[in-house]
């Protein structure tokens, strides 16, 4: 018993580990929002400017008659 | 876009809850390995984040097949986001295998069947996005992911069995023992509930990631389409 090893302090190691994975889903989650933020905004022009085009469109066609 | 569904608002919260419960188990709950120290503590989420991820590169295997019969555009978009999810969850797992071997090898990396299997599946699915990157036609990008995509997912099931097939020095902590194994060790009880838990809680966590990120990629393929529309 008395020449057993000691248990080795291996705590800095586990908190390096769970920290990047904390970090890294963290990034992941963080990403998916920023990517979804501006796919919204994207859609939200791409509306607008579908709308104006059919504007226009419907506004040619009425001035041609 | 239509608003989150309430049952994946609910998914969101009971994740971050289980993901809070799982840590406590690993840190708290589960007792101190006496010959690897706290290091040993990884070993929960190194198992979760690897069997979530190897399961997600299998599933992505088996959308391919289905886009290749039915050619819907769906099907790829479910494989993309499952690919995109096991890809992260397998960067954890191999940080974290990294982290433990330093003290319990006395090195960060080396080129044993497990570790190399292991890095080669992480690059084969960074290299999948490369080449959905290079091409532009959705179809024709849908075909060649779905082809590299079950031809990658072999590479999962070869990651798993590496351990079991090989000599190796990787330890098998379920289902067998190996002699070569350094840093083996037979779990407690306790360890046993931490170990089941975060098994339980990464699987939970994958379905919510994959389930939002299948969201971003029918929101991408509106916008690409009205692109279409308005360009044209």
């Amino acid at each position: 018993m008395f020449l057993q090893t000691p248990t080795p302090d291996t705590s800095g190691y586990m908190i390096a580990g769970y920290a990047i994975a904390f970090i890294t889903m963290a990034l992941y989650v963080a990403s998916m929002a920023l990517r979804s933020r501006n796919l919204h905004q994207d859609l939200t022009t791409l509306q607008e400017m579908d709308k104006s085009a059919r504007e226009k469109e419907a506004a040619g066609k009425q001035s041609g008659r | 876009m239509q608003d989150k569904p309430i049952t994946l608002k609910v998914l969101d919260i009971v994740s971050l809850i289980l993901l809070g419960i799982s840590t406590y188990l690993a840190l708290v709950f589960a007792p101190t390995e006496l010959v690897m120290g706290d290091v040993q503590r990884v070993f929960y989420f190194h198992i979760g984040t690897a069997w979530t991820a190897l399961m997600g590169f299998i599933l992505a295997a088996v959308f391919s097949v289905v886009y290749l019969i039915k050619k819907d555009l769906k099907w790829d978009r479910y494989q993309v986001a499952a690919i995109e999810v096991s890809l992260v969850f397998f960067f954890i797992t191999i940080v974290l295998g990294s982290i433990w071997a330093r003290p319990a090898w006395n090195t960060w990396w080396t080129w044993d069947p497990r570790l190399t299997t292991a890095a080669v599946t992480e690059l084969i699915y960074i290299a999948y996005f490369m080449l959905r990157q290079g091409i532009d036609d959705p179809d024709r990008r849908a075909r060649f992911g779905a082809v590299y995509a079950l031809v990658g997912g072999l590479s999962a099931p070869i990651t798993f069995f590496a351990i079991r097939l090989f000599r190796t020095i990787h330890p098998v902590v379920i289902g067998g023992a190996n002699a070569e194994a350094e840093g083996g060790f037979a779990m407690t009880a306790d360890m046993r509930v931490a170990f089941f838990f975060a098994l339980f809680a990464f699987t939970v966590i994958f379905v919510d990631l994959y389930w939002n990120r299948i969201r971003l990629g029918n929101l991408q393929e509106k916008v690409e389409q009205l692109k279409l529309k308005v360009t044209l």
